[in-house]
């Protein structure tokens, strides 16, 4: 059935994309069972399964996501030394396996926030390419309307509330996110994302004992990619096991590399969060860029450990590995596939780069609530006296 | 673009003795360094001269994310020059305990838009220590020091300007450095005035900023405004960076006849508000230029007590050109930013007035 479908591709007519994807995997959905790489480690609770329930298009799909993101990123850090994208930007090809396996696990009512490492998350939240890069390149028709930057993504319609600067300020305000969907008896969650370096934020326990304390449906998130900045977590943590830095709230550990352990863990934490309360979950990742496009990620860390964990533990090689060992497609299908996806990219820069800019008069909107009537001044009250829209 | 141009104009070189301008620090010569470079220097003396003295933040060990901590952990080893986790609140709190039992603690704070998880601490701790305790314990030891203000791309999170939070509680200093001989020896002053002291220093300087620093140990004194350039017309305020640019529009202003006297505030709380009043009951009009919003910011301080200080000196209201009521944009930051051209404007309005 598959190379049927085959030939009819290599015809060699110009085809978009998603209609010829589409046509690959349309009914394919086989189940098909995954093992995790490892076993979960659990504090507190009794850890899942290592069997994972997916389907062929389920592995097909995590895979074309996740080269999506990762081509993404790559383009970034050029469009970033290309001097299009300015200010800070913070890359997370290594890391897309969170992304996606927290994806496969819920749906778009359960909420995410996250730090600044948001490209991805907002790209599996259902943002499009577009927004990125024109978000990323401070134009209209970017997902903040251009007023954000690389570090303040939102989507307000897939419950993803950003992209945030602070480092830990968005786990309290995840929590409250969560108090509020358990107030309204939506039956969601909220995935409260922060980094190795965030756990040691005062803040963070301040959020969880208020989560414990009312049973809020909150799953704390630690992308443990082992360097807070340039530090890494042994030179700032006491205990670096951040899945048991709960103490009375249970935690997971998961291989942060592994998509489908990931979605399983995602899974258990929705379902424990929804009947029991807090829970939080160490993702054990890896970044191969540095901290932010300003790093050069090599000063604190010798290269033989970045390639040896891009040889030994990529989210995407893995993907492709089971792909091929399930004979969903080709190598040949694959690299294709790649193909398509740097074309999408590149064309969706293209696209962002004719976007404008913002209308200089967006420098005040948004300050207050629309049409609050306050005054903003420039010198002299004279030159620049504009009553906030 | 107008981005362009805005960075230009901070690339100009520094202020250069002459054009009768007053030096209080002598002026013999010694290296030519950078802010950062000068900044780490004050840093090697302090530690030098105080086997009490400690400096810690995030990443101070390996140099600081603006190498103003280079060379220290290596030269005083790691039990004085060490790294705290990330965790701000605790840093500045951890300090405050330290400088109570007599240290000298030089506390870094890696950009000033982080520093308030730390502000309940300044605010509650360090500034009431002395008084709530009736003298019996004070955190005199403690300094922080942040970089603060525009570099250009900095956007809403490592742009800010917050000096004015600070400037409204008494028992706490405030001092920005505005060149690198400047920060030098007002560094030197704050790790050894008996006060708790937060040390802004303007970020875009630190590497644009160059200038002969002397290399022994020497400090500036604090609460002391310098007058840099002398004038008849107008006197112009400022700290830090602006004052490139308020330099700048002082240059231009004279080509179209008019004479400006710029004054360089240093010390922010308390600051010297007597040798201000001098010049304004000289000049009789004052414009002051901040990067900070201008509603609440530190302008409207000197605004209000010069009023009361100078009213029948006045010729016309005490203008202020600071930076827009918003957060610090992105995109934006050229049309936020307080220009050379927005102060030459006040500066013609005010004198024409």
């Amino acid at each position: 059935m598959a190379l049927s479908r085959l030939s009819s591709r290599s015809n060699g007519i110009a085809r978009p994309f998603s209609a010829a994807f589409n046509r690959f995997i349309s009914t394919d959905t086989t189940p098909i069972t995954i093992e995790t790489s490892l076993p979960f480690t659990a504090h507190l609770c009794d850890p899942p399964s290592r069997s994972v329930e997916s389907s062929s298009q389920e592995l097909l799909d995590f895979f074309r996501t996740m080269a999506l993101m990762r081509r993404m990123e790559i383009a970034a850090d050029s469009l970033y030394k290309a001097k299009l994208i300015r200010g800070f930007c913070h890359l997370y090809d290594g890391q897309e396996a969170v992304a996606i396996g927290m994806e496969a696990a819920i749906t778009k009512k359960d909420a995410i926030i996250t730090a600044y490492r948001d490209h991805c998350i907002f790209l599996g939240r259902g943002g499009s390419l577009h927004e990125v890069f024109s978000e990323l390149m401070g134009r209209q028709a970017g997902c903040s309307k251009g007023k954000g930057g690389s570090m303040h993504f939102y989507k307000k319609d897939s419950s993803f509330y950003g992209g945030h600067g602070i480092v830990g300020a968005q786990v309290p305000l995840g929590c409250g996110v969560a108090f509020a969907q358990k107030y309204n008896k939506e039956e969601a969650v909220t995935f409260a994302l922060y980094g190795d370096g965030a756990a040691n934020q005062g803040q963070l326990f301040e959020a969880l004992n208020i989560s414990a304390l009312w049973d809020l449906p909150a799953i704390l998130v630690c992308e443990n990619n082992h360097y807070g900045m340039g530090t890494a977590e042994w030179r700032a943590a006491k205990s670096p096991s951040y899945y048991k830095r709960g103490d009375y709230v249970p935690g997971l550990k998961v291989d942060g590399m592994d998509a489908f352990a990931v979605k399983q863990a995602c899974k258990f934490a929705k379902d424990h969060a929804l009947e029991k309360g807090p829970i939080i979950l160490e993702m054990d990742t890896y970044r191969y860029h540095g901290h932010s496009m300003s790093d050069p990620g090599s000063t604190y860390r010798t290269r033989d450990e970045i390639s040896g964990v891009r040889q030994e533990r990529d989210p995407i090689e893995r993907i492709k590995k089971l792909v091929l060992s399930h004979d969903l497609a080709t190598e040949k299908e694959l690299k294709d596939m790649e193909k398509e996806i740097r074309k999408e990219v590149d064309d969706a820069i293209a696209k962002a780069k004719d976007c404008p800019m913002p209308e200089p008069s967006e420098l005040f909107t948004n300050v207050y609530v629309k049409g609050f009537g306050t005054e903003s001044f420039g010198p002299d009250r004279k030159e620049v006296k504009a009553a906030l829209p | 673009m107008a981005a362009l141009l805005g960075r230009s104009c901070r690339k100009l070189g520094f202020l250069s003795s002459g054009h009768g301008a007053r030096r209080t620090v002598s002026t013999e010569t010694g290296k030519s360094l950078n802010l950062y470079a000068a900044i780490n220097q004050a840093l090697h003396i302090a530690l030098d001269s105080d086997p009490r003295s400690y400096v810690f933040g995030e990443d101070v060990g390996f140099g600081g994310v603006f190498r103003c901590t280079t060379g220290l952990a290596e030269r005083f080893g790691k039990n004085r020059v060490f790294n705290t986790p990330l965790c701000e609140q605790g840093i500045v709190g951890f300090g405050i305990g330290l400088a109570a039992m007599g240290n000298r603690a030089i506390v870094e704070i890696q950009f000033a838009d982080y520093i308030y998880p730390a502000f309940d601490q300044i605010v509650n701790e360090a500034a009431k220590f002395r008084y709530r305790s009736g003298n019996q314990f004070n955190c005199g030891g403690l300094t922080i020091r942040a970089p603060y203000g525009a570099v250009g791309h900095g956007g809403h999170y490592h742009s800010q300007s917050p000096e004015a939070f600070f400037c409204h509680v008494p028992g706490i200093k405030v001092v920005i450095p505005r060149s690198p001989r400047e920060a030098k020896g007002l560094l030197l002053s704050c790790i050894r005035d008996p006060n708790p002291v937060v040390f802004f220093e303007p970020k875009w300087l630190y590497r644009q900023a160059v200038e002969e620093v002397p290399e022994h140990d020497y400090t500036i004194p604090l609460s002391e405004a310098e007058v840099i350039r002398e004038g008849n017309d107008i006197t112009l305020v400022g700290w830090g960076a602006q004052l490139t640019i308020m330099e700048q529009a002082c240059l231009e202003a004279e080509k179209e006849g008019i004479s400006c006297e710029l004054i360089d505030l240093k010390t922010l709380l308390p600051w010297d508000k007597e040798t201000v009043e001098a010049s304004v009951k000289k000049t009789g009009r004052l414009l002051i230029s901040h990067e900070a919003p201008i509603t609440g910011g530190f302008g409207a301080e000197i605004s209000a007590t010069i009023l009361e200080r100078c009213f029948l000196k006045l010729e016309a209201p005490v203008s202020r050109v600071c930076g827009l009521d918003t957060p610090f944009p992105l995109v934006f930051e050229p049309f936020y930013m307080p220009t050379k051209n927005k102060i030459l404007d006040a500066i013609k309005t005010t004198v024409n007035y």
